[in-house]
C-alpha cells in the first residue's frame, strides 16, 4: 500500500488530497487539464433538490491573500447531477464526496436519500455552513441543536457515511463538533468560509452584488488550523481539513493539527495543477522529516508536544 | 489550453493607464483564435491571488509573440504594469471560445464595435476578417483623447470611426451614435465592451447577425467556480458561464 494512502469512513483514498466543494465544479472542468485519477478523491459542487441560479454578479472579489465569493449554491439540482455530472467521473475511479445543501430539513433529507443511493457516491458532505444564501443551511450550522437534529435525520436516510461541514462563523466550534458527533456524524469537514465584505473606497459600494461573501484562501489558514487543532482533541471523528491550503507544506501542517485528509479550494483557481503538484511533492517532504506513512502525520501536533513549547 | 511561462518582451504605457504588453514563448503558437483570452498571474510574490482575464489583442506566430492591452486600474493590473523586459509571466490559455468568422456572409462586410478596454480583441479579429477578404469597419469608443489608443493600427485594417464621450476626438458621444450610417450595408456585427454598451449595440443592430464578447469578474477562468455566469433564455440550464461558454456569444443568446 502506498505511503500516501489514507482511509476514512467511505473514503478509501490513495492520497489525502481532494478538491474542496465549489472549487472544482463537477470535476469535468479540471479533467481537461489533467488526469483526475491522480487525486485521492473529489468533492463535487453542492447539490440542492431543485436547480438554483445563485446570486447576481459580481460574485467574486479579491482580498489580501484571499478572495470573497458569493456564488449562492448554483447547481442544476440533484437529479441532473446524478444523470449528467456524476457519470462523467466514473472513468477516474476515485471516491466521490457529494456535498448536499438545502433550505429545509426535508430538502436535505431528500437530496441525501437520492444522491447517497448512487453507487458512484462514496460519502456525503452535509453543508450546513454556506454563508452566501439566506436559506443555504447556515441556519442549521450556527445552532448546535439544529445541526444535531439535521445530522440525525440525514444519517437515518443516508446509504453512505455522512461528513458534516462546519462553519467557522460561530463562537464555539468544539461544542458544534461534539453536537454533530453525538448525533451520529461519521466525520467532519472543516472549515467553510468566513463571512467577509469588501467595499469600493471610491463609491462606498460593496463589490459583491450579495454585499457579503465567504472569505477563502491563505488568509484563513491559521483559523482553520486552530479550529482543527481544538476540535480534534475533543472528538474522535476523522476530520477532512480545509481552508487556505495551497502547498504540500500546508497539507502536512493541517494534518499535524488533526486532519486525516485535506481538501484544496481556492488554490485550484490560482493554479489548476495545484492538486497533482501537491501530491507529487508530499513524499519528498515526508522523507525530509523521516515519516514513512502520511497517516502518521494526523494529530502530530498533540502527539509530539504534550506541553506548549513556552513552558518547557 | 495550458499553463505557459512567457517572457516579457515589452510593457509600455500607450495611453492614460493603458499598457501594451508583449509576451513571447513557445506557448503562443496555440493562441490563434480571435476573441479568446489569457488568464494572467499578476505576480509571484503578490498578495493578489486571482488571475486577470486579458483578451488577446494580437499574435505574431513567426515571432511567437502575443500582445495584451490592459488598463492598470486595480492593484493587480498596476502590479502587472511594473513587469519589465525579461521577466516571466505565468498565463493560462488560450481560454474561452472566440469569434466565429463570418466567412460565408453574402455581404462580406463586418462592423466591429469596441468600447474602452473592450477594444483590443477587435484588432486581432479585424486582421483575421481582412485576411478572409471581408471589408472591415471599426467603431471605437473612448472616454477622451487621452484614453484613446491603437487608432492608426486599426486604420491600417479598415475604416475606423472614433467616438469620445467628451468630444475631444472624433464624434462626441457613444459608439451607438455612430452605428446607423454603417449599418445600411447590413454587416455582421462584432462587439466587445461593458454590458450596458453591448445591450445598446444589440438594440440598435435590429435583426442583424452579430456576436458579443462579455466581460465579468472571474474566479477560475475555466468554468469551475460559477462566478461569471449570465442569464440566458436559449439554454436549458438558464445560464451561461462567460469564461468557458463564452466570452463570445451570438447576439440575442444572453440576457444583458
Amino acid at each position: 500500500m502506498s505511503r500516501l494512502h489514507v482511509s476514512l469512513p467511505g473514503l478509501n483514498m490513495k492520497n489525502p488530497i481532494l478538491p474542496a466543494s465549489g472549487c472544482f465544479g463537477f470535476g469535468k472542468e479540471y479533467a481537461k487539464w489533467y488526469d483526475l485519477s491522480v487525486l485521492g478523491g473529489i468533492t463535487i459542487k453542492a447539490a440542492t433538490l431543485e436547480g438554483r441560479f445563485g446570486n447576481p454578479t459580481p460574485r467574486v472579489a479579491e482580498t489580501e491573500s484571499g478572495m470573497l465569493n458569493a456564488i449562492g449554491l448554483q447547481n442544476p439540482g440533484v437529479q441532473k447531477i446524478l444523470e449528467n455530472e456524476i457519470p462523467v467521473l466514473e472513468p477516474f475511479n476515485i471516491p466521490i464526496l457529494a456535498n448536499i445543501a438545502g433550505s429545509t430539513e426535508e430538502e436535505y433529507i431528500e437530496v441525501t436519500r437520492q444522491i447517497s443511493s448512487s453507487p458512484q457516491v462514496s460519502a456525503v458532505e452535509l453543508n450546513i455552513s454556506c454563508p452566501n444564501v439566506k436559506e443555504g443551511g447556515i441556519q442549521f450550522g450556527t445552532h448546535y441543536k439544529s445541526a444535531a437534529d439535521l445530522t440525525r435525520k440525514v444519517k437515518a436516510v443516508s446509504e453512505k457515511p455522512v461528513y458534516v461541514k462546519l462553519s467557522p462563523n460561530i463562537s464555539n466550534i468544539v461544542e458544534m463538533a461534539q453536537a454533530v458527533e453525538e448525533a451520529g456524524a461519521d466525520g467532519l469537514s472543516m472549515i467553510n468560509t468566513l463571512v467577509g465584505m469588501k467595499l469600493d473606497w471610491r463609491t462606498g459600494h460593496p463589490i459583491l452584488a450579495n454585499k457579503t461573501g465567504g472569505l477563502s484562501g491563505p488568509a484563513i489558514k491559521p483559523v482553520a488550523i486552530r479550529m482543527i487543532y481544538e476540535v480534534s482533541q475533543k472528538i474522535s471523528l476523522p476530520i477532512i481539513g480545509m481552508g487556505g491550503v495551497s502547498t504540500a507544506e500546508d497539507v502536512l501542517e493541517m494534518m499535524s493539527a488533526g486532519a486525516s485528509a485535506v481538501a484544496v479550494g481556492t488554490a485550484n483557481f490560482v493554479n489548476p495543477y495545484v492538486c497533482p503538484e501537491i501530491i507529487e511533492q508530499l513524499p519528498k517532504l515526508l522523507d525530509e522529516i523521516g515519516v514513512e506513512n502520511i497517516s502518521e502525520m494526523t494529530g502530530r501536533s498533540t502527539k509530539q508536544w504534550k506541553t506548549p513549547l513556552s513552558s518547557r | 489550453m495550458k499553463k505557459h511561462l512567457l517572457n516579457v518582451a515589452s510593457n509600455i504605457e500607450i495611453a492614460r493607464n493603458i499598457f501594451e504588453m508583449k509576451l513571447t514563448g513557445p506557448g503562443v503558437g496555440t493562441m490563434t483564435t480571435p476573441g479568446q483570452f489569457l488568464h494572467v498571474s499578476v505576480g509571484n510574490h503578490s498578495s493578489k491571488l486571482l488571475r486577470r482575464p486579458l483578451s488577446i489583442c494580437d499574435v505574431d506566430l513567426d515571432r511567437k509573440e502575443v500582445t495584451l492591452l490592459y488598463r492598470a486600474q486595480g492593484e493587480g493590473t498596476k502590479q502587472l504594469s511594473h513587469k519589465t523586459m525579461g521577466e516571466v509571466v505565468d498565463v493560462l490559455g488560450p481560454l474561452g471560445n472566440g469569434f466565429e468568422l463570418a466567412e460565408n456572409d453574402p455581404n462580406r462586410k463586418a462592423l466591429l464595435i469596441g468600447g474602452g478596454i473592450g477594444v483590443p480583441p477587435l484588432y486581432y479579429l479585424g486582421k483575421h476578417l481582412k485576411s478572409k477578404g471581408i471589408e472591415v469597419t471599426f467603431i471605437l469608443g473612448y472616454q477622451s483623447i487621452e484614453d484613446s489608443f491603437y487608432i492608426e493600427k486599426f486604420n491600417e485594417i479598415g475604416e475606423t470611426i472614433v467616438t469620445t464621450v467628451d468630444g475631444s476626438l472624433g464624434i462626441k458621444g457613444f459608439v451607438t451614435d455612430a452605428m446607423m450610417d454603417v449599418m445600411k450595408d447590413e454587416p455582421v456585427i462584432y462587439s466587445v465592451g461593458p454590458a450596458i454598451m453591448l445591450k445598446a449595440v444589440e438594440e440598435r443592430a435590429g435583426g442583424l447577425r452579430g456576436y458579443l464578447s462579455l466581460e465579468e469578474r472571474m474566479g477560475c477562468g475555466i468554468g469551475a467556480c460559477f462566478a461569471c455566469v449570465c442569464p440566458t433564455d436559449t439554454r436549458e440550464s438558464g445560464y451561461v458561464k462567460i469564461c468557458s461558454d463564452g466570452p463570445v456569444f451570438k447576439m440575442g443568446e444572453v440576457v444583458l
